[in-house]
């Protein structure tokens, strides 16, 4: 056991999903040629002015509201001044002295974990991102490409509540989850959606809060977690070393599993915020602030523990349907149409699981619609149609889509359950197969799986096995 | 130009009459900016061609279907800070050298709209900043009155451009009095509209919470006609009112009878004036009095703060405006930069003015860590006082009557080794800006055979008043018809 114990405060920046820019109509892409998306107002051009976007001003208020956070009926706009080339204005407009929510929370779980714990949530504000610079590429110099400029963020600064790497991960993953389901963000990691800032120092369990430093700039789950463990063991060593840890700002090589220390601050910076006099303080009446709460979705949690109890679903089961918001909802469409929901549920999470794997694809970028799911698990439970016809039928559903029962039927996939039809093919190939007989009838079992190999082959696989075995035992043991 | 100035509303009067054309027009004014331009230095940019050609198409229009506006086939200048789509937006700064703008401010897209032709862009201080013109990169702005002297700033180009007869209307805009003191220096009348009055689309922003664009025009009944025109709610600025565009015209009926006019003790005994100023604006005051408007006296109390907050706030949010000046996506680069902080360092202390230069880095220590609160937080708080001032004075007045200027015209030179003094001009004027209300300078007179400002301050929104009682003395007075040697 440790002496030390970790404190690490996280800070979240989320892209909003809208379709224009916070502070200009400018649409948001990616993958854009350079300065495609831009104007006079994300360029900064001289006179160009701001205008709040409502429809991020809508998102950041379900986000905040489904963290549980106290949204503000009055919240202002500042400028966070630096220069910086791809930082057009020179300044970022950004909420601080007073943010659009406060004071919520959310509950984490890591794999593992008894039970979940409550972080809370410091607060959540909205801010434009900035453009990128480019360093790689022909020629000397720096290029820049601000399509990304004026990009709708909030930031979603945690308590230095969690306590491990692990813990981390998950609460990133149950805010990816939140923000997700509640349509706020895609949250997706690969498109710079979501970028993380983790804040690490160490404690004696206790004590005084120790010295902390910042990991800049962390793009995936598995680089925060990295992160988070890299640098507790780093800060660890130090101080069983005898050293101090020093203020800085860090950055986490994900390759290598290593942190490196980009600079170390001897003061804080000076940002010279001020609110920004290009816009008026946001005021939210109490009302509309009601109608987005009333508004918000089942969240996660909920939702997964509405899972377990009415669809009897296993804790694990249910905790992987609600990850996805599309997938829970498939999952209860589903049902519906086959009210069986633990083999509903069996059907998506492995078979149709490991089918969109294979197919490189969402379940959104599929022609699978629920229907098909809720026809395959009842056809299959109903003895009709074995797992792997079943499974065979996956990659064209999701190609194409179609009708399951007539699939079945025009390709002669229904299962072979007549039990006259059976035990004729058994006769068959008893009559066939007189070695394996012996065999089998001198104690050697393999051959009994070889005569199940023989009639799965004649019914083409449409027959149950459980049904096989049981009629080649009776066939044989009778002495036939 | 023989007899008397011409003006908006003179000149529609000859448009719809087919006295003249709008090319006549155009043609005129760009003929007398030749004259006179080598001894005033009123323009920065000239668009002949382009003018010329607006001038037919408006003429056309005169000739298809009547005029789209007041002032369509009108020939106006606009300051330099003011953004037209394919003309230089060059601020009177190095920094922005070779900059042309691709959209217009919403303001010139209205008047455009309106059939309006601008002729030119203004001479100003660099960015706004100053009270002479002389700040400039393109050099100084003379005054029609007397070459030796300032027109008075920042939109020393516009007030020039009006007074000396080359354009009947011209835009500048007003952060501390930018539109008032040259308009009082030069003899003309200029109007400050309520904050938010005009949108700021478009505006090179200086200080974004006490910046308006605003007319300068020989009367009160051309200014009226021009901000009926460019005002009105803009969804691309924020800060805009509400309201749909104003109807000024059409609530001057040269009466000001009934109308309450305060006079604030802390501005009439303020130290420092010159007494022929004074006796001239009290002699307005009277004139005002025969009209049928009463005098009183109110109490604006924290008026002595106003200079030493509005130099806090405007140069705390200049600090922050100026920030995209930085050399990398438009304007003036340094060369031959090797890193970026050099890029930076070198481009904005050859781009900017020493003026300029002086006020970001007042601002930016305004708003410094450990500072902010004792400047940038305390002006805030004494900016409040000084809006329930002029509310609790318009408790009991109509409109505030004040000198513009303490002073007539200072000669060239003059005042730029001593910022402070140069600051200290702007006494009368910061005030309107800092609680957002209108203001207007109107001649009222002549001292040492300067024009003097009567000075016309209104409740917020209603810049019809200081509108109506400006109308109403100058039906009465001839002062504003008095034009200087220069241009006779």
């Amino acid at each position: 056991m440790s002496a030390y114990e970790a404190v690490v405060g996280l800070e979240v920046h989320v892209h909003l999903a809208t379709r224009a820019k916070l502070f200009c109509a400018c649409p948001v892409t990616y993958g854009d040629p350079p300065n495609r998306s831009t104007c006079p107002v994300c360029l900064a051009l001289p006179g160009a002015l701001p205008v709040l976007n409502e429809r991020a001003v809508e998102l950041a208020m379900r986000a905040a509201l489904a963290l549980h956070c106290k949204v503000s009926t009055h919240s202002v706009f500042a400028r966070k001044n630096y220069f910086y080339p791809d930082l057009p204005k020179g300044y970022q407009i950004s909420q601080y002295e007073e943010p659009l929510g406060a004071g919520g929370w959310l509950d984490v779980q890591p794999d593992g974990a008894a039970a979940p714990r409550r972080i809370g949530i410091t607060r959540i504000h909205m801010e434009e991102d900035a453009g990128k610079s480019i360093h790689e590429g022909s020629g000397p110099g720096t290029r820049l490409d601000l399509n990304r400029a004026g990009v709708p963020l909030v930031e979603i600064v945690s308590e230095p509540d969690l306590r491990s790497a692990e813990e981390a991960g998950a609460y990133l993953r149950a805010l990816q989850g939140i923000l997700r389901a509640v349509g706020a963000s895609e949250a997706d990691l690969e498109k710079g959606h979501f970028r993380c800032d983790a804040n690490v120092s160490l404690r004696r369990p206790g004590g005084p809060l120790g010295t902390r430093t910042e990991t800049k700039n962390l793009n995936s789950f598995r680089a925060v977690e990295g992160a988070v463990r890299s640098e507790i063991a780093r800060q660890r060593e130090v101080r069983e070393r005898g050293g101090e840890v020093r203020q800085a700002t860090l950055r986490y090589d994900l390759e290598r599993d290593k942190i490196q220390v980009m600079r170390v601050k001897e003061n804080a910076d000076d940002y010279r915020y001020f609110p920004d006099p290009d816009l008026v303080p946001l005021a939210l009446a109490p009302e509309r602030i009601e109608a987005a709460r009333a508004a918000l979705p089942e969240l996660p949690d909920a939702r997964r523990a509405r899972f377990e109890a009415s669809y009897g679903l296993p804790e694990s089961d249910a905790r992987l349907l609600v990850a996805s918001r599309e997938l829970a909802d498939f999952f209860e469409a589903a049902a519906k149409a086959y009210p069986a929901p633990r083999s509903v549920a069996n059907w998506l999470l492995r078979d149709v699981a490991a089918a969109l794997r294979e197919a490189g694809r969402g379940l959104d970028e599929t022609a699978l619609r629920p229907d098909h799911v809720a026809a395959l698990a009842r056809l299959v439970d109903a003895g009709r149609l074995t797992p792997a016809s079943a499974r065979g039928l996956l990659p064209e559903l999701l190609s194409a889509g179609g009708d399951v029962e007539a699939f079945v039927r025009e390709r002669g996939l229904g299962a072979v359950s007549d039990a006259a039809v059976l035990e004729a093919v058994v006769a068959d190939v008893l009559a066939e197969q007189p070695k394996a007989v012996a065999t089998f009838r001198a104690g050697d079992e393999k051959a009994l799986h070889f005569l199940m190999g023989q009639v799965m082959r004649k019914t083409k696989g449409q027959a149950d096995a459980k049904q096989v075995r049981e009629l080649l035992r009776a066939r044989l043991g009778a002495g036939g | 130009m023989a007899g008397a100035p011409a003006t908006v509303a003179s000149l529609r009067t000859a448009l719809d009459a087919r006295a003249v054309s709008a090319r006549e027009l155009v043609e005129r004014a760009l003929a007398r900016a030749a004259a006179l331009e080598p001894r005033l230095h009123a323009f920065v940019s000239m668009r002949p061609e382009a003018a010329l050609r607006e001038a037919d198409e408006a003429d056309a229009h005169l000739r298809a279907g009547g005029p789209r506006s007041a002032l369509d086939g009108i020939p106006v200048a606009i300051k330099d800070n003011i953004a037209q789509a394919g003309e230089p937006c060059g601020c009177a700064s190095r920094i922005l050298e070779g900059y042309v703008s691709p959209f217009d401010a919403t303001a010139v897209a209205r008047l455009r709209a309106a059939g309006a032709i601008v002729v030119g862009r203004t001479n100003m201080d660099e960015f706004a900043m100053g009270s002479s013109t002389e700040h400039s990169t393109h050099g100084p702005t003379r005054n029609p009155w007397d070459p030796a002297r300032s027109p008075g700033g920042s939109s020393g180009g516009s007030a020039a451009a009006v007074a000396a007869g080359v354009v009947p209307l011209a835009f500048g805009s007003d952060t501390g009095g930018s539109i008032r003191q040259p308009a009082a220096f030069a003899g003309v009348t200029g109007a400050k509209p309520t904050y938010g009055r005009v949108s700021r689309y478009g505006l090179v922003a200086f200080a974004s919470s006490l910046d308006q664009i605003g007319p300068l025009a020989r009367t009160a009944e051309d200014c009226a006609l021009a901000l009926d025109v460019v005002s009105g709610h803009d969804p691309r600025d924020s800060t805009s009112l509400p309201e749909p565009p104003t109807r000024c015209r059409e609530a001057l009926d040269g009466r000001a009878a009934g109308l309450v006019l305060g006079l604030p003790r802390e501005y009439l005994a303020a130290d420092g004036g010159d007494p022929a100023v004074l006796r001239a604006v009290e002699e307005a005051a009277r004139e005002l009095e025969k009209a049928g408007a009463s005098l009183r006296e109110v109490s604006l109390p924290h008026t002595r703060y106003a200079v030493a907050t509005y130099y806090l706030v405007a140069t705390a949010e200049a600090s922050s405006n100026l920030a995209r000046f930085d050399g990398v996506r438009y304007g003036r680069r340094a060369s031959g930069a090797r890193t970026l902080t050099e890029l930076y360092e070198r481009s904005r202390s050859e781009g900017f003015g020493a003026e300029v230069k002086r006020r970001i880095l007042l601002g930016t220590y305004v708003l410094s860590a450990g500072y902010y609160d004792a400047y940038y937080r305390k002006a805030q708080q004494v900016r409040a006082l000084l809006r329930r001032d002029f509310e609790a004075a318009f408790e009991g007045c109509d409109a505030l009557l004040t000198p513009t200027a303490p002073e007539v015209a200072f000669a060239l030179g003059e005042r730029t080794a001593d910022p402070l003094r140069m600051y200290l001009s702007d006494v009368y004027t910061v005030s309107a800006n800092l609680a957002g209300v209108p203001a207007l300078s109107v001649p009222c007179g002549l001292a040492h055979g300067l024009p003097v400002g009567l000075q016309l301050v209104g409740r917020a929104r209603d810049d019809g008043t200081p509108l109506r009682l400006a109308d109403a003395f100058q039906r009465r007075t001839g002062f504003h018809l008095l034009q200087p040697e220069l241009c006779a």
